[in-house]
Protein backbone atom coordinates (compact mmCIF):
# COMPACT_ATOMS: atom_id res chain seq x y z
CA UNK A 1 0.00 0.00 0.00
CA UNK A 2 2.49 2.91 -1.37
CA UNK A 3 -0.61 5.58 -0.26
CA UNK A 4 -0.65 4.58 3.03
CA UNK A 5 0.72 8.00 4.34
CA UNK A 6 -2.56 9.92 3.19
CA UNK A 7 -4.77 7.35 4.09
CA UNK A 8 -4.56 7.42 8.00
CA UNK A 9 -6.73 4.65 9.67
CA UNK A 10 -9.52 6.11 11.62
CA UNK A 11 -10.86 5.13 15.00
CA UNK A 12 -15.04 4.70 13.54
CA UNK A 13 -16.33 5.80 17.49
CA UNK A 14 -14.72 9.15 16.85
CA UNK A 15 -16.99 9.92 14.20
CA UNK A 16 -20.47 11.59 15.25
CA UNK A 17 -23.39 9.21 15.34
CA UNK A 18 -21.73 5.94 14.75
CA UNK A 19 -23.19 2.85 15.37
CA UNK A 20 -26.28 4.90 16.84
CA UNK A 21 -28.84 3.09 13.79
CA UNK A 22 -27.15 -0.41 14.08
CA UNK A 23 -29.33 -3.00 13.93
CA UNK A 24 -27.98 -6.20 14.33
CA UNK A 25 -31.37 -8.25 13.29
CA UNK A 26 -30.65 -6.67 9.90
CA UNK A 27 -28.66 -9.18 8.60
CA UNK A 28 -28.81 -10.46 5.20
CA UNK A 29 -26.28 -12.88 5.04
CA UNK A 30 -28.96 -15.37 6.73
CA UNK A 31 -28.76 -18.16 6.96
CA UNK A 32 -24.93 -17.70 8.49
CA UNK A 33 -25.67 -18.06 12.33
CA UNK A 34 -22.57 -17.14 13.83
CA UNK A 35 -21.65 -14.47 11.64
CA UNK A 36 -18.30 -12.43 12.88
CA UNK A 37 -16.07 -9.98 11.25
CA UNK A 38 -12.27 -10.27 11.54
CA UNK A 39 -12.63 -7.65 14.46
CA UNK A 40 -14.63 -10.15 16.39
CA UNK A 41 -12.38 -13.11 15.93
CA UNK A 42 -9.68 -13.82 18.47
CA UNK A 43 -7.79 -15.60 16.35
CA UNK A 44 -8.75 -14.57 12.93
CA UNK A 45 -5.38 -16.08 11.50
CA UNK A 46 -5.86 -19.13 13.23
CA UNK A 47 -4.30 -22.23 10.81
CA UNK A 48 -4.85 -25.96 11.74
CA UNK A 49 -1.88 -27.70 14.23
CA UNK A 50 -0.35 -29.48 11.26
CA UNK A 51 0.00 -28.80 7.70
CA UNK A 52 0.10 -31.44 4.96
CA UNK A 53 3.82 -31.47 4.02
CA UNK A 54 4.50 -30.12 0.08
CA UNK A 55 5.70 -33.03 -1.57
CA UNK A 56 3.93 -32.53 -4.94
CA UNK A 57 3.97 -29.75 -6.48
CA UNK A 58 0.93 -27.61 -5.95
CA UNK A 59 -0.41 -24.38 -7.81
CA UNK A 60 -0.95 -21.67 -5.47
CA UNK A 61 -3.51 -18.91 -6.40
CA UNK A 62 -2.05 -15.70 -5.65
CA UNK A 63 -5.06 -14.61 -3.69
CA UNK A 64 -3.91 -16.44 -0.74
CA UNK A 65 -0.66 -16.42 1.43
CA UNK A 66 0.60 -19.76 2.28
CA UNK A 67 -0.54 -23.40 0.65
CA UNK A 68 -3.95 -24.68 2.46
CA UNK A 69 -2.82 -27.40 5.24
CA UNK A 70 -4.32 -29.87 3.69
CA UNK A 71 -4.43 -30.15 -0.33
CA UNK A 72 -4.72 -33.12 -3.18
CA UNK A 73 -2.18 -34.94 -4.59
CA UNK A 74 -3.19 -37.38 -7.28
CA UNK A 75 -2.48 -35.10 -10.22
CA UNK A 76 0.13 -32.67 -9.98
CA UNK A 77 0.82 -30.28 -13.33
CA UNK A 78 2.64 -32.25 -16.20
CA UNK A 79 3.37 -32.08 -19.83
CA UNK A 80 2.41 -29.07 -21.75
CA UNK A 81 -0.90 -28.27 -19.86
CA UNK A 82 0.80 -28.05 -16.54
CA UNK A 83 3.54 -25.43 -18.15
CA UNK A 84 0.67 -23.52 -19.51
CA UNK A 85 -1.36 -24.25 -15.83
CA UNK A 86 1.98 -23.00 -14.08
CA UNK A 87 1.90 -19.43 -16.58
CA UNK A 88 -1.80 -19.22 -15.15
CA UNK A 89 -1.42 -18.92 -11.99
CA UNK A 90 0.79 -16.04 -12.11
CA UNK A 91 -2.13 -14.22 -12.26
CA UNK A 92 -5.31 -13.62 -9.74
CA UNK A 93 -8.70 -14.92 -10.56
CA UNK A 94 -9.75 -11.60 -10.83
CA UNK A 95 -7.97 -11.88 -14.25
CA UNK A 96 -8.71 -13.84 -17.52
CA UNK A 97 -5.08 -14.46 -18.29
CA UNK A 98 -6.01 -17.00 -15.31
CA UNK A 99 -8.57 -18.97 -16.11
CA UNK A 100 -8.65 -18.73 -20.33
CA UNK A 101 -5.00 -20.40 -20.27
CA UNK A 102 -6.56 -22.85 -18.04
CA UNK A 103 -9.33 -23.90 -19.71
CA UNK A 104 -6.71 -24.32 -23.09
CA UNK A 105 -4.46 -26.29 -20.81
CA UNK A 106 -7.35 -29.06 -20.00
CA UNK A 107 -8.10 -29.06 -23.83
CA UNK A 108 -4.07 -30.09 -24.27
CA UNK A 109 -4.65 -32.21 -21.12
CA UNK A 110 -7.21 -34.48 -23.33
CA UNK A 111 -4.58 -34.43 -26.14
CA UNK A 112 -2.06 -35.95 -23.86
CA UNK A 113 -4.30 -37.93 -22.23
CA UNK A 114 -4.85 -40.05 -25.58
CA UNK A 115 -1.25 -40.34 -26.66
CA UNK A 116 -0.66 -42.00 -23.26
CA UNK A 117 -3.05 -44.36 -23.64
CA UNK A 118 -2.19 -44.90 -26.90
CA UNK A 119 2.03 -45.48 -25.22
CA UNK A 120 0.55 -47.73 -22.76
CA UNK A 121 -0.74 -49.83 -25.48
CA UNK A 122 -4.29 -48.62 -24.76
CA UNK A 123 -6.56 -47.66 -27.67
CA UNK A 124 -8.70 -45.29 -25.74
CA UNK A 125 -12.73 -47.11 -26.13
CA UNK A 126 -14.28 -43.92 -27.05
CA UNK A 127 -17.80 -45.72 -27.63
CA UNK A 128 -18.03 -46.96 -24.66
CA UNK A 129 -15.83 -43.70 -22.70
CA UNK A 130 -18.89 -42.01 -23.75
CA UNK A 131 -21.64 -44.00 -22.38
CA UNK A 132 -23.33 -44.68 -25.63
CA UNK A 133 -24.26 -47.97 -25.61
CA UNK A 134 -26.90 -46.18 -23.38
CA UNK A 135 -28.16 -44.21 -26.08
CA UNK A 136 -28.71 -47.09 -28.02
CA UNK A 137 -30.56 -48.55 -25.04
CA UNK A 138 -32.88 -46.08 -24.13
CA UNK A 139 -32.82 -43.06 -26.87
CA UNK A 140 -31.83 -44.96 -30.09
CA UNK A 141 -33.96 -43.37 -32.88
CA UNK A 142 -32.69 -39.54 -32.01
CA UNK A 143 -29.20 -41.12 -30.88
CA UNK A 144 -29.05 -42.53 -35.06
CA UNK A 145 -30.67 -39.41 -36.15
CA UNK A 146 -27.96 -37.55 -34.08
CA UNK A 147 -24.96 -39.29 -35.28
CA UNK A 148 -26.35 -39.50 -38.94
CA UNK A 149 -26.65 -35.90 -39.01
CA UNK A 150 -22.92 -35.61 -37.61
CA UNK A 151 -21.69 -37.62 -39.85
CA UNK A 152 -23.32 -36.49 -42.95
CA UNK A 153 -22.20 -33.06 -41.92
CA UNK A 154 -18.53 -33.71 -42.10
CA UNK A 155 -18.62 -35.86 -45.20
CA UNK A 156 -20.09 -32.95 -46.54
CA UNK A 157 -17.51 -30.68 -45.17
CA UNK A 158 -14.54 -33.04 -45.68
CA UNK A 159 -15.47 -33.28 -49.56
CA UNK A 160 -16.03 -29.50 -49.30
CA UNK A 161 -12.94 -28.23 -47.99
CA UNK A 162 -10.70 -30.95 -50.04
CA UNK A 163 -12.71 -29.50 -53.38
CA UNK A 164 -11.32 -26.41 -52.75
CA UNK A 165 -7.64 -25.14 -53.13
CA UNK A 166 -5.36 -27.56 -52.63
CA UNK A 167 -4.39 -26.86 -48.85
CA UNK A 168 -0.86 -27.69 -46.86
CA UNK A 169 -1.24 -31.74 -46.36
CA UNK A 170 0.28 -31.72 -42.68
CA UNK A 171 -1.91 -28.26 -41.82
CA UNK A 172 -5.14 -30.26 -42.78
CA UNK A 173 -4.45 -33.34 -40.84
CA UNK A 174 -3.38 -31.35 -37.67
CA UNK A 175 -6.68 -29.29 -37.63
CA UNK A 176 -8.68 -33.06 -38.42
CA UNK A 177 -6.54 -34.58 -35.24
CA UNK A 178 -8.03 -31.87 -33.08
CA UNK A 179 -11.20 -31.42 -33.54
CA UNK A 180 -11.77 -35.23 -32.98
CA UNK A 181 -10.68 -35.06 -29.55
CA UNK B 1 -8.15 -49.74 -6.33
CA UNK B 2 -11.01 -49.67 -9.11
CA UNK B 3 -12.33 -45.79 -9.37
CA UNK B 4 -13.85 -43.60 -11.76
CA UNK B 5 -11.65 -41.67 -14.35
CA UNK B 6 -11.89 -38.55 -16.06
CA UNK B 7 -10.51 -38.59 -20.05
CA UNK B 8 -12.08 -35.83 -21.47
CA UNK B 9 -15.08 -33.77 -22.31
CA UNK B 10 -18.03 -36.95 -21.61
CA UNK B 11 -15.17 -39.37 -21.36
CA UNK B 12 -14.84 -41.30 -18.47
CA UNK B 13 -13.95 -44.94 -17.49
CA UNK B 14 -13.40 -46.85 -14.79
CA UNK B 15 -9.78 -47.94 -14.02
CA UNK B 16 -7.48 -49.58 -11.66
CA UNK B 17 -5.50 -46.77 -9.12
CA UNK B 18 -3.27 -46.74 -6.06
CA UNK B 19 -5.02 -46.94 -2.84
CA UNK B 20 -5.07 -43.59 -1.40
CA UNK B 21 -2.58 -42.82 1.62
CA UNK B 22 -3.01 -40.67 4.35
CA UNK B 23 -1.02 -37.55 3.95
CA UNK B 24 -2.39 -35.21 7.20
CA UNK B 25 -2.43 -36.67 10.90
CA UNK B 26 -6.13 -35.89 10.73
CA UNK B 27 -6.57 -38.05 7.47
CA UNK B 28 -9.22 -40.88 7.45
CA UNK B 29 -9.08 -43.39 4.43
CA UNK B 30 -12.74 -44.35 3.61
CA UNK B 31 -13.96 -47.65 2.11
CA UNK B 32 -16.94 -46.35 -0.43
CA UNK B 33 -20.35 -48.13 -0.09
CA UNK B 34 -22.31 -46.11 -1.99
CA UNK B 35 -21.71 -42.96 -4.25
CA UNK B 36 -23.96 -41.09 -6.35
CA UNK B 37 -23.56 -38.75 -9.82
CA UNK B 38 -24.66 -34.97 -9.31
CA UNK B 39 -25.87 -32.45 -10.94
CA UNK B 40 -22.41 -30.37 -10.38
CA UNK B 41 -20.28 -33.40 -11.68
CA UNK B 42 -22.32 -32.94 -14.99
CA UNK B 43 -20.25 -29.64 -15.41
CA UNK B 44 -16.93 -31.32 -15.02
CA UNK B 45 -18.34 -33.94 -17.06
CA UNK B 46 -18.39 -31.58 -19.65
CA UNK B 47 -15.69 -30.03 -19.60
CA UNK B 48 -16.57 -26.51 -18.18
CA UNK B 49 -15.23 -26.28 -15.22
CA UNK B 50 -11.46 -24.82 -15.54
CA UNK B 51 -8.70 -26.79 -14.35
CA UNK B 52 -9.91 -30.23 -14.66
CA UNK B 53 -7.50 -32.37 -15.19
CA UNK B 54 -7.23 -35.57 -17.30
CA UNK B 55 -6.66 -38.89 -14.74
CA UNK B 56 -8.81 -37.37 -11.76
CA UNK B 57 -11.78 -39.33 -9.97
CA UNK B 58 -14.86 -37.29 -9.40
CA UNK B 59 -17.65 -38.10 -6.99
CA UNK B 60 -18.47 -35.36 -4.03
CA UNK B 61 -21.24 -37.63 -2.47
CA UNK B 62 -20.39 -40.56 -0.84
CA UNK B 63 -20.11 -42.95 2.26
CA UNK B 64 -18.25 -45.68 2.90
CA UNK B 65 -16.65 -47.27 6.25
CA UNK B 66 -13.24 -46.40 7.78
CA UNK B 67 -10.43 -48.61 7.05
CA UNK B 68 -8.07 -46.11 8.35
CA UNK B 69 -7.06 -43.03 10.41
CA UNK B 70 -4.45 -40.56 10.75
CA UNK B 71 -2.74 -40.02 13.98
CA UNK B 72 -4.64 -37.06 15.16
CA UNK B 73 -8.08 -38.38 14.50
CA UNK B 74 -10.23 -39.15 17.29
CA UNK B 75 -13.49 -38.20 16.74
CA UNK B 76 -14.04 -41.52 14.76
CA UNK B 77 -12.60 -44.99 14.62
CA UNK B 78 -11.59 -48.13 12.11
CA UNK B 79 -15.10 -49.67 11.47
CA UNK B 80 -17.30 -46.61 11.96
CA UNK B 81 -19.78 -45.83 9.04
CA UNK B 82 -19.70 -42.36 7.87
CA UNK B 83 -21.92 -39.06 5.89
CA UNK B 84 -18.94 -37.44 4.34
CA UNK B 85 -20.10 -33.78 3.96
CA UNK B 86 -19.58 -33.02 0.20
CA UNK B 87 -17.21 -30.12 1.63
CA UNK B 88 -13.53 -30.53 3.29
CA UNK B 89 -13.45 -28.06 5.99
CA UNK B 90 -10.64 -27.80 9.09
CA UNK B 91 -13.21 -26.47 11.28
CA UNK B 92 -10.69 -23.99 12.67
CA UNK B 93 -10.49 -21.32 10.27
CA UNK B 94 -12.49 -17.66 10.43
CA UNK B 95 -15.07 -19.35 7.93
CA UNK B 96 -15.64 -22.74 9.86
CA UNK B 97 -15.82 -21.10 12.65
CA UNK B 98 -19.19 -19.26 11.35
CA UNK B 99 -20.25 -22.55 10.34
CA UNK B 100 -19.26 -21.88 6.90
CA UNK B 101 -18.03 -25.41 6.00
CA UNK B 102 -18.19 -24.85 2.33
CA UNK B 103 -15.78 -21.89 2.79
CA UNK B 104 -12.98 -23.29 4.27
CA UNK B 105 -9.73 -21.10 4.01
CA UNK B 106 -7.64 -24.46 4.75
CA UNK B 107 -8.54 -26.53 2.10
CA UNK B 108 -8.20 -25.20 -1.26
CA UNK B 109 -4.94 -23.62 -2.41
CA UNK B 110 -5.45 -23.38 -6.24
CA UNK B 111 -8.65 -20.35 -5.72
CA UNK B 112 -9.69 -18.01 -3.04
CA UNK B 113 -13.18 -17.90 -3.87
CA UNK B 114 -14.31 -22.06 -3.01
CA UNK B 115 -13.68 -24.13 -0.75
CA UNK B 116 -12.20 -27.85 -0.68
CA UNK B 117 -14.60 -30.15 -2.39
CA UNK B 118 -13.87 -33.80 -3.34
CA UNK B 119 -13.41 -34.96 -7.08
CA UNK B 120 -14.36 -31.47 -8.39
CA UNK B 121 -11.00 -30.26 -9.96
CA UNK B 122 -8.25 -28.36 -9.32
CA UNK B 123 -9.73 -25.08 -8.56
CA UNK B 124 -11.72 -26.96 -6.06
CA UNK B 125 -8.48 -28.20 -4.60
CA UNK B 126 -7.28 -30.76 -6.55
CA UNK B 127 -8.58 -34.22 -4.18
CA UNK B 128 -9.59 -37.41 -5.98
CA UNK B 129 -13.55 -38.18 -5.23
CA UNK B 130 -15.55 -40.75 -4.00
CA UNK B 131 -16.61 -42.92 -7.37
CA UNK B 132 -13.99 -44.94 -5.86
CA UNK B 133 -13.36 -47.82 -3.61
CA UNK B 134 -11.48 -46.09 -1.25
CA UNK B 135 -11.21 -42.60 -0.86
CA UNK B 136 -8.83 -39.52 1.15
CA UNK B 137 -11.05 -37.69 3.56
CA UNK B 138 -8.81 -34.88 5.06
CA UNK B 139 -10.15 -33.29 8.88
CA UNK B 140 -11.47 -36.51 9.30
CA UNK B 141 -12.57 -34.69 13.00
CA UNK B 142 -14.54 -32.38 11.89
CA UNK B 143 -16.84 -33.65 8.48
CA UNK B 144 -17.81 -37.12 8.50
CA UNK B 145 -20.85 -37.84 10.89
CA UNK B 146 -21.29 -41.28 12.23
CA UNK B 147 -24.69 -42.94 10.34
CA UNK B 148 -27.07 -43.52 12.50
CA UNK B 149 -27.82 -47.45 13.31
CA UNK B 150 -31.23 -47.43 11.84
CA UNK B 151 -30.10 -45.46 8.54
CA UNK B 152 -30.23 -46.76 5.27
CA UNK B 153 -27.22 -46.45 3.49
CA UNK B 154 -29.24 -45.10 0.47
CA UNK B 155 -30.83 -42.25 2.45
CA UNK B 156 -27.36 -41.71 4.63
CA UNK B 157 -25.60 -40.88 0.84
CA UNK B 158 -28.45 -38.08 0.15
CA UNK B 159 -27.19 -36.48 3.22
CA UNK B 160 -23.79 -35.55 1.26
CA UNK B 161 -24.99 -33.51 -0.64
CA UNK B 162 -28.74 -33.63 -2.56
CA UNK B 163 -31.11 -32.89 0.50
CA UNK B 164 -28.29 -30.25 2.25
CA UNK B 165 -28.32 -28.26 -0.85
CA UNK B 166 -32.29 -28.64 -1.45
CA UNK B 167 -32.82 -27.21 2.44
CA UNK B 168 -30.47 -24.66 2.38
CA UNK B 169 -31.83 -23.51 -1.21
CA UNK B 170 -35.06 -23.09 0.82
CA UNK B 171 -33.51 -21.84 4.18
CA UNK B 172 -31.49 -18.96 1.87
CA UNK B 173 -34.87 -17.60 0.18
CA UNK B 174 -36.00 -16.38 3.01
CA UNK B 175 -39.48 -17.91 2.91
CA UNK B 176 -41.82 -16.23 5.16
CA UNK B 177 -44.93 -17.70 5.99
CA UNK B 178 -47.75 -17.79 3.42
CA UNK B 179 -44.93 -17.09 0.30
CA UNK B 180 -45.16 -18.23 -3.09
CA UNK B 181 -41.65 -19.59 -4.15
CA UNK B 182 -40.68 -20.68 -7.68
CA UNK B 183 -38.04 -23.26 -8.23
CA UNK B 184 -36.54 -23.28 -11.41
CA UNK B 185 -35.10 -26.95 -12.32
CA UNK B 186 -36.65 -30.05 -11.03
CA UNK B 187 -33.35 -32.35 -10.62
CA UNK B 188 -32.94 -33.40 -7.71
CA UNK B 189 -31.88 -30.29 -6.09
CA UNK B 190 -35.04 -28.14 -7.02
CA UNK B 191 -36.96 -31.15 -6.09
CA UNK B 192 -35.92 -31.18 -2.44
CA UNK B 193 -35.62 -27.44 -2.66
CA UNK B 194 -39.47 -27.65 -3.45
CA UNK B 195 -40.52 -30.35 -0.52
CA UNK B 196 -38.48 -28.09 2.22
CA UNK B 197 -39.97 -24.74 0.86
CA UNK B 198 -43.29 -26.65 2.59
CA UNK B 199 -40.73 -26.92 5.92
CA UNK B 200 -40.26 -23.01 6.10
CA UNK B 201 -44.14 -22.51 5.49
CA UNK B 202 -44.18 -21.70 1.89
CA UNK B 203 -48.22 -21.13 0.59
CA UNK B 204 -47.74 -22.20 -3.13
CA UNK B 205 -44.57 -24.07 -4.02
CA UNK B 206 -43.97 -24.05 -8.00
CA UNK B 207 -41.82 -25.62 -9.88
CA UNK B 208 -40.20 -25.38 -13.47
CA UNK B 209 -38.24 -27.53 -15.85
CA UNK B 210 -38.79 -28.85 -19.45
CA UNK B 211 -38.61 -32.67 -18.71
CA UNK B 212 -41.98 -34.21 -18.15
CA UNK B 213 -41.23 -37.31 -16.33
CA UNK B 214 -39.22 -34.72 -13.62
CA UNK B 215 -42.30 -32.22 -13.37
CA UNK B 216 -44.13 -35.80 -12.86
CA UNK B 217 -42.04 -37.04 -9.79
CA UNK B 218 -41.84 -33.41 -8.32
CA UNK B 219 -45.92 -32.90 -8.44
CA UNK B 220 -45.87 -36.50 -6.41
CA UNK B 221 -42.88 -36.04 -3.90
CA UNK B 222 -42.85 -32.22 -3.49
CA UNK B 223 -46.36 -31.81 -3.33
CA UNK B 224 -45.69 -28.71 -6.13
CA UNK B 225 -47.28 -27.27 -8.98
CA UNK B 226 -45.23 -28.33 -11.92
CA UNK B 227 -44.79 -26.15 -15.43
CA UNK B 228 -42.85 -26.98 -18.18
CA UNK B 229 -41.06 -23.99 -19.76
CA UNK B 230 -41.38 -25.46 -23.15
CA UNK B 231 -44.84 -25.34 -23.15
CA UNK B 232 -46.01 -22.02 -20.95
CA UNK B 233 -44.17 -19.35 -23.38
CA UNK B 234 -42.53 -16.50 -21.66
CA UNK B 235 -41.65 -17.89 -18.28
CA UNK B 236 -41.38 -14.94 -17.02
CA UNK B 237 -44.50 -13.71 -18.29
CA UNK B 238 -46.46 -16.76 -17.31
CA UNK B 239 -45.16 -16.65 -13.37
CA UNK B 240 -46.29 -13.10 -13.04
CA UNK B 241 -49.77 -14.21 -14.71
CA UNK B 242 -49.99 -17.02 -12.00
CA UNK B 243 -49.27 -14.35 -9.25
CA UNK B 244 -51.65 -11.73 -9.78
CA UNK B 245 -48.95 -9.92 -11.81
CA UNK B 246 -46.61 -9.33 -8.39
CA UNK B 247 -44.00 -12.12 -9.29
CA UNK B 248 -42.79 -14.94 -6.74
CA UNK B 249 -42.08 -13.97 -3.15
CA UNK B 250 -38.76 -16.41 -3.35
CA UNK B 251 -37.22 -18.01 -6.45
CA UNK B 252 -34.84 -20.53 -6.37
CA UNK B 253 -32.30 -21.10 -8.99
CA UNK B 254 -31.53 -25.00 -8.67
CA UNK B 255 -30.41 -25.13 -12.46
CA UNK B 256 -26.69 -23.53 -12.91
CA UNK B 257 -24.36 -23.45 -15.85
CA UNK B 258 -26.20 -26.02 -18.12
CA UNK B 259 -29.22 -23.81 -18.69
CA UNK B 260 -31.62 -24.57 -21.63
CA UNK B 261 -34.32 -22.53 -22.69
CA UNK B 262 -32.20 -19.53 -24.26
CA UNK B 263 -29.94 -19.83 -27.77
CA UNK B 264 -28.07 -17.09 -26.96
CA UNK B 265 -27.20 -17.81 -23.30
CA UNK B 266 -26.58 -21.36 -24.57
CA UNK B 267 -24.16 -20.65 -27.56
CA UNK B 268 -22.31 -18.36 -25.12
CA UNK B 269 -21.95 -20.26 -22.14
CA UNK B 270 -21.83 -23.54 -23.03
CA UNK B 271 -20.48 -23.96 -26.39
CA UNK B 272 -18.40 -21.05 -26.96
CA UNK B 273 -17.27 -20.91 -23.11
CA UNK B 274 -17.89 -16.85 -23.32
CA UNK B 275 -19.46 -16.76 -19.94
CA UNK B 276 -19.49 -18.89 -17.12
CA UNK B 277 -21.96 -21.10 -18.03
CA UNK B 278 -25.68 -20.35 -19.26
CA UNK B 279 -26.97 -18.36 -17.27
CA UNK B 280 -30.85 -18.59 -18.53
CA UNK B 281 -32.36 -20.06 -15.21
CA UNK B 282 -31.02 -17.29 -12.71
CA UNK B 283 -31.64 -14.73 -15.73
CA UNK B 284 -35.75 -16.04 -15.49
CA UNK B 285 -35.42 -15.74 -11.51
CA UNK B 286 -34.36 -12.03 -11.30
CA UNK B 287 -37.11 -11.56 -13.59
CA UNK B 288 -39.75 -13.31 -11.97
CA UNK B 289 -39.33 -12.53 -8.26
CA UNK B 290 -41.34 -9.80 -7.52
CA UNK B 291 -40.14 -6.16 -6.09
CA UNK B 292 -37.79 -6.65 -2.84
CA UNK B 293 -38.03 -10.74 -3.46
CA UNK B 294 -34.97 -13.07 -2.42
CA UNK B 295 -33.64 -15.08 -5.23
CA UNK B 296 -31.44 -17.75 -3.68
CA UNK B 297 -28.55 -19.18 -6.05
CA UNK B 298 -27.87 -23.05 -5.35
CA UNK B 299 -27.32 -23.43 -9.69
CA UNK B 300 -23.18 -23.92 -9.79
CA UNK B 301 -21.94 -21.73 -12.25
CA UNK B 302 -17.90 -20.79 -13.50
CA UNK B 303 -15.58 -18.53 -11.93
CA UNK B 304 -15.90 -16.49 -14.65
CA UNK B 305 -18.76 -13.57 -15.88
CA UNK B 306 -22.52 -14.30 -16.90
CA UNK B 307 -24.95 -12.26 -18.54
CA UNK B 308 -27.76 -11.71 -15.61
CA UNK B 309 -29.95 -8.50 -15.85
CA UNK B 310 -28.35 -7.08 -12.65
CA UNK B 311 -29.89 -3.57 -13.23
CA UNK B 312 -33.37 -5.16 -12.76
CA UNK B 313 -32.01 -7.10 -9.81
CA UNK B 314 -31.36 -2.96 -8.41
CA UNK B 315 -33.99 -1.61 -9.95
CA UNK B 316 -36.42 -4.24 -8.30
CA UNK B 317 -34.45 -4.03 -4.46
CA UNK B 318 -33.84 -7.73 -4.96
CA UNK B 319 -31.80 -10.08 -2.18
CA UNK B 320 -29.30 -12.31 -3.85
CA UNK B 321 -28.48 -15.29 -1.26
CA UNK B 322 -25.93 -18.10 -2.54
CA UNK B 323 -23.32 -20.46 -0.95
CA UNK B 324 -21.95 -24.30 -1.45
CA UNK B 325 -23.96 -25.49 0.81
CA UNK B 326 -22.82 -26.14 4.30
CA UNK B 327 -23.58 -29.36 4.92
CA UNK B 328 -21.92 -30.10 8.29
CA UNK B 329 -24.19 -27.39 9.80
CA UNK B 330 -27.38 -28.83 8.60
CA UNK B 331 -26.55 -32.60 9.10
CA UNK B 332 -28.04 -32.52 13.01
CA UNK B 333 -31.65 -30.96 11.99
CA UNK B 334 -31.61 -33.21 8.57
CA UNK B 335 -31.05 -36.28 10.14
CA UNK B 336 -33.76 -35.94 12.35
CA UNK B 337 -35.86 -35.07 9.40
CA UNK B 338 -35.69 -38.17 8.24
CA UNK B 339 -36.01 -40.37 10.97
CA UNK B 340 -39.41 -38.63 11.43
CA UNK B 341 -40.39 -39.65 8.62
CA UNK B 342 -40.27 -35.52 7.65
CA UNK B 343 -38.19 -36.36 4.51
CA UNK B 344 -37.61 -39.32 2.23
CA UNK B 345 -34.33 -39.25 0.14
CA UNK B 346 -33.72 -43.07 -1.13
CA UNK B 347 -37.42 -42.05 -3.05
CA UNK B 348 -35.10 -40.19 -4.88
CA UNK B 349 -33.42 -43.14 -6.60
CA UNK B 350 -34.12 -44.35 -9.53
CA UNK B 351 -30.84 -46.00 -10.82
CA UNK B 352 -27.73 -48.17 -9.43
CA UNK B 353 -24.95 -49.08 -11.37
CA UNK B 354 -21.65 -50.87 -10.44
CA UNK B 355 -18.49 -48.62 -10.64
CA UNK B 356 -17.50 -50.38 -14.01
CA UNK B 357 -20.25 -48.95 -15.65
CA UNK B 358 -19.71 -45.35 -14.37
CA UNK B 359 -19.33 -43.95 -18.27
CA UNK B 360 -23.24 -45.32 -18.81
CA UNK B 361 -23.74 -44.20 -15.24
CA UNK B 362 -22.82 -40.29 -16.64
CA UNK B 363 -24.11 -40.51 -20.11
CA UNK B 364 -27.92 -41.27 -18.77
CA UNK B 365 -28.00 -38.79 -15.97
CA UNK B 366 -26.68 -36.16 -18.18
CA UNK B 367 -28.80 -37.01 -21.19
CA UNK B 368 -31.82 -37.63 -19.01
CA UNK B 369 -32.20 -41.34 -20.50
CA UNK B 370 -34.43 -43.89 -19.04
CA UNK B 371 -36.70 -40.88 -17.14
CA UNK B 372 -33.31 -40.83 -14.36
CA UNK B 373 -33.47 -38.39 -11.33
CA UNK B 374 -30.79 -39.95 -9.20
CA UNK B 375 -28.13 -42.46 -9.77
CA UNK B 376 -25.65 -44.44 -7.13
CA UNK B 377 -22.36 -45.75 -7.89
CA UNK B 378 -21.72 -49.47 -6.13
CA UNK B 379 -18.01 -49.78 -5.43
CA UNK B 380 -17.10 -53.59 -6.07
CA UNK B 381 -15.52 -53.26 -2.31
CA UNK B 382 -19.33 -52.19 -1.05
CA UNK B 383 -20.80 -55.43 -0.67
CA UNK B 384 -17.58 -57.08 1.75
N1 LIG C 1 -24.73 -24.92 -3.99
C1 LIG C 1 -24.40 -26.19 -3.78
O1 LIG C 1 -23.81 -26.50 -2.77
C2 LIG C 1 -24.78 -27.23 -4.76
C3 LIG C 1 -24.74 -28.57 -4.41
C4 LIG C 1 -25.18 -29.54 -5.31
C5 LIG C 1 -25.62 -29.15 -6.56
N2 LIG C 1 -25.62 -27.84 -6.90
C6 LIG C 1 -26.07 -27.38 -8.22
O2 LIG C 1 -27.47 -27.43 -8.30
C7 LIG C 1 -27.83 -27.56 -9.68
C8 LIG C 1 -28.85 -28.67 -9.85
O3 LIG C 1 -28.31 -29.93 -9.49
P1 LIG C 1 -29.06 -31.28 -9.90
O4 LIG C 1 -28.26 -32.41 -9.34
O5 LIG C 1 -30.48 -31.18 -9.54
O6 LIG C 1 -28.83 -31.23 -11.48
P2 LIG C 1 -29.66 -31.72 -12.76
O7 LIG C 1 -28.80 -31.42 -13.91
O8 LIG C 1 -30.16 -33.11 -12.55
O9 LIG C 1 -30.95 -30.77 -12.76
C9 LIG C 1 -31.04 -29.57 -13.44
C10 LIG C 1 -32.45 -29.49 -14.04
O10 LIG C 1 -32.66 -28.19 -14.58
C11 LIG C 1 -33.43 -28.33 -15.76
N3 LIG C 1 -33.29 -27.09 -16.54
C12 LIG C 1 -32.40 -26.79 -17.52
N4 LIG C 1 -32.58 -25.52 -17.91
C13 LIG C 1 -33.60 -25.02 -17.19
C14 LIG C 1 -34.23 -23.75 -17.14
N5 LIG C 1 -33.83 -22.75 -17.93
N6 LIG C 1 -35.27 -23.57 -16.27
C15 LIG C 1 -35.67 -24.58 -15.46
N7 LIG C 1 -35.09 -25.80 -15.44
C16 LIG C 1 -34.06 -26.01 -16.30
C17 LIG C 1 -32.88 -29.58 -16.39
O11 LIG C 1 -33.82 -30.11 -17.33
C18 LIG C 1 -32.67 -30.48 -15.18
O12 LIG C 1 -33.80 -31.27 -14.91
C19 LIG C 1 -26.54 -27.81 -10.44
O13 LIG C 1 -26.07 -26.59 -10.99
C20 LIG C 1 -25.61 -28.24 -9.36
O14 LIG C 1 -24.27 -27.98 -9.69
C21 LIG C 1 -25.22 -26.89 -6.02
ZN1 LIG D 1 -23.57 -33.05 -5.53
ZN1 LIG E 1 -11.80 -24.05 7.67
Amino acid sequence: MKDNAINTPIDPKTIKGWGIDADPKNDPTYPMRKRMNAGEDPTPKRRPDNLQPVNVEVLKSIERPKVSAVFGTPAPPSGLSGMIRRQAFKYSENQYKHWLPLIVADRVNVVEGVVTDLFQGKLPNIWAEKGYGMEWKHNRTAFVTKMATIGAVTAGLVVWLSSGKKKKKSEFKAKDYLSRF
Amino acid sequence: MLAMDYRGPKRVRAVQKPMPEIRHPQDAIVRVLRACICGSDLHLYNGNVPDTRVGSTFGHEFVGEIVDIGADVTKVKVGDRVIVPFNIACGECHFCRQEMYGNCQESNTESGAIGGIYGYSHTAGGFNGGQAEYARVPYANVGPVIIPADMDLDDAVMLTDVIPTGYQGAEMAGIQTGDTVVVFGAGPIGIVAARCAWLFGAGRVIIIDKEDYRLDFARNYSYCEAYNFQEIGDPVVFIKKITDWMGADCVIDAVGAEAEGNTLQTITGRKLLQQAGSATALHWAINAVKKGGVVSIVGVYGPTDNLIPIGNAMNKGLTLRGNQTSVKRLLPRLIEHVQNGVLDPKALITHRLPLEEVADGYRMFSNKLDNCIKTVLMPPTANQ
